[in-house]
């Protein structure tokens, strides 16, 4: 056992913590909370990740990735997020970009890689519907070809930032015959194209990040087929058994536990700070274990797969604590916001309040609600791990 | 023993039940949340006409002489039509210091106009460091001639926006912390030298920051004794703090209603997702938080004419599970509605965040959890040993 890392690795982990300081500006970030300037700004901050070679640690270099091994990796993340850089828009870049590498046929590679790789071309997932949740592979939106297009029309929902999306990958049902797996095909769709309408989604936290796409009868050619027809369970399942190891974003967990040390060092109660409430101290400390010992699953899980093993059902067990660690957070940040976590966004100035994060504090436990249900929900998980792990 | 509700109780229930069901439905709330006045005035005429307005006060007052029982049941069924109006801040807060320590002229002046429905209170009690301490009072009033004069901020103020009249909590003497030296005046909101900054909460409440620049109080506006606030807020507290956990358990009872019927409707893999165990072991548990938390609820309101540490000792239990069950509840409700549940167009996440502020008005669990343990567990504590009998406790509370 070794978990120290080497001086190339140091090496390594000071060269992306100078970047970091000097590339993610203050500019920058200003303009990414703003809704009205986000999506400029997110492109800008990807173009220069591009620049600098980095946007695409997950992808073959031949098509413009960046050959980290899974350490070198991990470095990375740790310090994106200490340093609270924001992560990719994944949808592009990878979600759907190694399917269309280990799927697509070469003129498909050519045409959509390099506007993924370089931020042009913004993209979104369209698989949950509003009848399929869970249970994707009961999905309804249907594809006919007609000659050389297929005519799509159904609908798919929480569709994040469908508002900016130049395109969508989607899962739609080309047969009804057989398992329903079978019938099922992966589309890449213009959304520039007639028939497709945008539904905003409001959610709890009074954010609209969120969509429902509706397709009514919408033209796609044959051409933006990834792999043969009624294959696309396989293409996307293969998708969500491959990058699934920063899904237990512990080094974002581990910034955030820093900060709800920090801020409850500064709330007082009858005089006394919060942090030395023993109360307190106790919720602290048992998300802190547990936080603890879910790095070590991840670099355990990550070992693995440096020596050859392939993430199956950890990858459910990252999931599952990963986001009850990062609930917990979210909740005990709230407690030490107290009543100030109700008041709304843009209703007084931090000044005139006499309060900073409150209302931070609730959109990140409002909207963190979602952790727990998307990308299969934890009960979902759990199904996978009783029937992978013990062959229940 | 019984757990029964008079005869005036169950008309008194049912009625704020009709109403919830006929006037208050989820557009409507939404609708009256969402306007500048964030109440409807038409409402609160129609709970003046049917007497809910009247229910806690004394009868020589024009009151109904009602029990915590009588706010209780009212305040579960508010509960579970997410009812904005403020009959929490008015009547129960403003009203209830009132009651208790106001003067005759104080009471003959405001009460009488509370239960006609042209009076709107306010509690103004936190400041910007308080956080739970309600004695951690910096806001001053100093004594000259006739007159106090005021000085300081309140924030968060519930129903700060509207009200007409406040009660605010200001040092007489003592340190910022001292239980001793708090006491209370009745100000007009239009008085000269009060600033109102208005803002709106997750929940729809409509509140406020208010700020006292040199406000002069004459000196019958004290309400209570000069220095002991603390003790009659406290006590009134006890009872908001009871009146207030039944409006939780109605939002609770609501959030478990609604995702029941969603999960015996909702059908993923072919069934009904109520059918799955895993599901169905987990409505079980929010189901056992509403029946546990309606249990200290009423265990609650039977130990308050006792009073001391045993009223107290309830109470804080109270607040402690309504905080943990409460967020059993609402949590689950938003998980098993999955995607829908996230939604602002759903009520499920406006219950919860209506329970959400539930937990942090007049201390969160975890610091009632804290009080609950320095009188229960506190070594010194002379009575300590009289109070761990739990059984004997609640069967000692007379009828209410």
């Amino acid at each position: 056992m070794d978990t120290n890392f080497s001086p190339d690795e140091l090496a390594f982990r000071d060269e992306v913590r100078a970047f970091f300081a000097e590339a993610y500006d203050e500019e920058l970030q200003e303009r990414m909370k703003d809704p009205s300037t986000f999506k400029d700004a997110v492109i800008d901050w990807q173009k220069r990740l591009h620049a600098k070679g980095w946007i695409a640690p997950g992808w073959d270099e031949k098509y413009g990735g960046v050959d980290w091994d899974s350490t070198q990796k991990y470095i990375y993340e740790s310090e994106r997020s200490a340093t609270g850089v924001r992560d990719v828009i994944p949808f592009g870049l990878t979600m759907v970009a190694p399917v269309i590498q280990a799927f697509g046929n070469e003129e498909q590679k050519e045409r959509f890689l390099p506007g993924i790789l370089n931020s042009d071309d913004w993209w979104c997932q369209g698989y949950s519907e509003p009848g399929s949740g869970s249970d994707l592979a009961s999905l309804k939106t249907k594809a006919v070809l007609e000659g050389d297009e297929y005519v799509v029309t159904g609908a798919k929902i929480w569709t994040t930032y469908a508002q900016y999306a130049d395109w969508i990958f989607c899962l739609v049902r080309t047969s009804n015959e057989g398992k329903r797996q079978e019938g099922i095909t992966f589309l890449l769709i213009d959304m520039k194209s007639p028939g497709i309408k945008v539904n905003p989604i409001v959610s709890i936290d009074n954010h609209h990040s969120l969509n429902e796409v509706e397709f009514n009868e919408v033209r796609v050619p044959v051409a933006n087929r990834i792999g043969e027809e009624n294959k696309g369970w396989t293409y996307a399942k293969a998708l969500l058994a491959h990058e699934r190891t920063g899904i237990a974003a512990v080094a974002d967990s581990k910034r955030s536990l820093r900060e709800l040390v920090e801020l409850a060092g500064n709330e007082v109660n009858g005089g006394k700070a919060l942090l030395d409430d023993p109360l307190f101290q106790k919720r602290l400390s048992d998300i802190d274990i547990e936080l603890m010992a879910l790095e070590y699953t991840e670099l355990r899980v990550l070992a693995s797969v440096r020596s050859g093993g392939a993430p199956g059902a950890e990858s459910s067990l990252l999931k599952i604590k990963g986001t009850e660690v990062q609930q917990s957070i979210q909740q005990l940040r709230m407690e030490i916001a107290a009543y100030y976590q109700g008041v709304l966004p843009n209703e007084l100035e931090s000044e005139e309040l006499g309060h900073e994060f409150g209302s931070l504090a609730r959109q990140s436990y409002m909207y963190g609600r979602a952790a727990t249900i998307y990308g299969g929900s934890n009960e979902v998980q759990k199904n996978i791990i009783a029937k992978a792990v013990l062959g229940l | 023993m019984n757990f029964d509700f008079t005869e005036e109780q169950v008309m008194l229930r049912d009625s704020v039940a009709r109403f919830v069901q006929d006037d208050y439905d989820f557009d409507s709330r939404r609708e009256i949340a969402d306007s500048a006045e964030g109440m409807s005035k038409a409402h609160w005429q129609t709970f003046a006409e049917l007497g809910w307005l009247s229910v806690p006060f004394a009868e020589e007052y024009g009151g109904f002489g009602g029990s915590a029982t009588d706010i209780m049941v009212m305040m579960e069924e508010f509960g579970k039509g997410l009812v904005v109006e403020p009959y929490f801040a008015t009547v129960v807060l403003f009203g209830g210091l009132l009651q208790d320590g106001g003067s005759d002229e104080l009471k003959n002046a405001h009460i009488p106009a509370i239960i006609e429905g042209s009076r709107l209170g306010a509690f103004a009690f936190l400041e910007r460091q308080s956080r739970f301490e309600l004695a951690d009072v910096k806001t001053s009033a100093v004594a000259g001639g006739d007159n106090y004069t005021l000085n300081g901020e309140k924030v968060v103020v519930l129903n700060g926006a509207n009200a007409d009249h406040l009660i605010v909590s200001a040092r007489t003497s003592g340190g910022q912390n001292d239980e001793q030296g708090v006491s209370l005046f009745l100000v007009p909101a239009d008085a000269a030298g009060v600033e109102r900054t208005t803002y709106r909460l997750m929940d729809g409440q409509l509140v406020a920051n208010i700020t006292f620049n040199d406000v002069a109080v004459p000196a019958a506006n004290l309400v209570g004794e000069l220095d002991k606030g603390s003790e009659l807020i406290n006590s009134v507290v006890q009872r908001a703090l009871v009146a207030l956990s039944a409006e939780a358990l109605g939002a609770m009872g609501q959030l478990n209603a609604k995702t029941l019927e969603y999960t015996k409707t909702r059908e993923q893999f072919g069934v009904a997702i109520g059918s799955f165990q895993a599901l169905q072991h987990r409505m079980v548990e929010t189901f056992m938080s509403y029946e546990q938390t309606k249990s200290l609820l009423y265990r609650a309101v039977c130990a308050l004419p006792a009073g001391g540490s045993e009223a107290w000792e309830a109470v804080h239990a109270l607040k402690v599970m309504v905080d943990r069950a409460g967020r059993n509840v609402y949590e689950e409700a938003i998980q098993m509605h999955g995607g829908m549940g996230l939604t602002d167009e759903l009520d499920i996440g406006h219950y919860a965040k209506r329970l959400m502020m539930i937990n942090t008005t007049f201390g969160n669990g975890d610091y009632h959890q804290a009080q609950f343990n320095a009188l229960r567990y506190a070594q010194d504590s002379e009575d300590n040993t009289e109070q761990s009998r739990p059984v004997l406790a609640a069967a000692s509370g007379e009828r209410v």
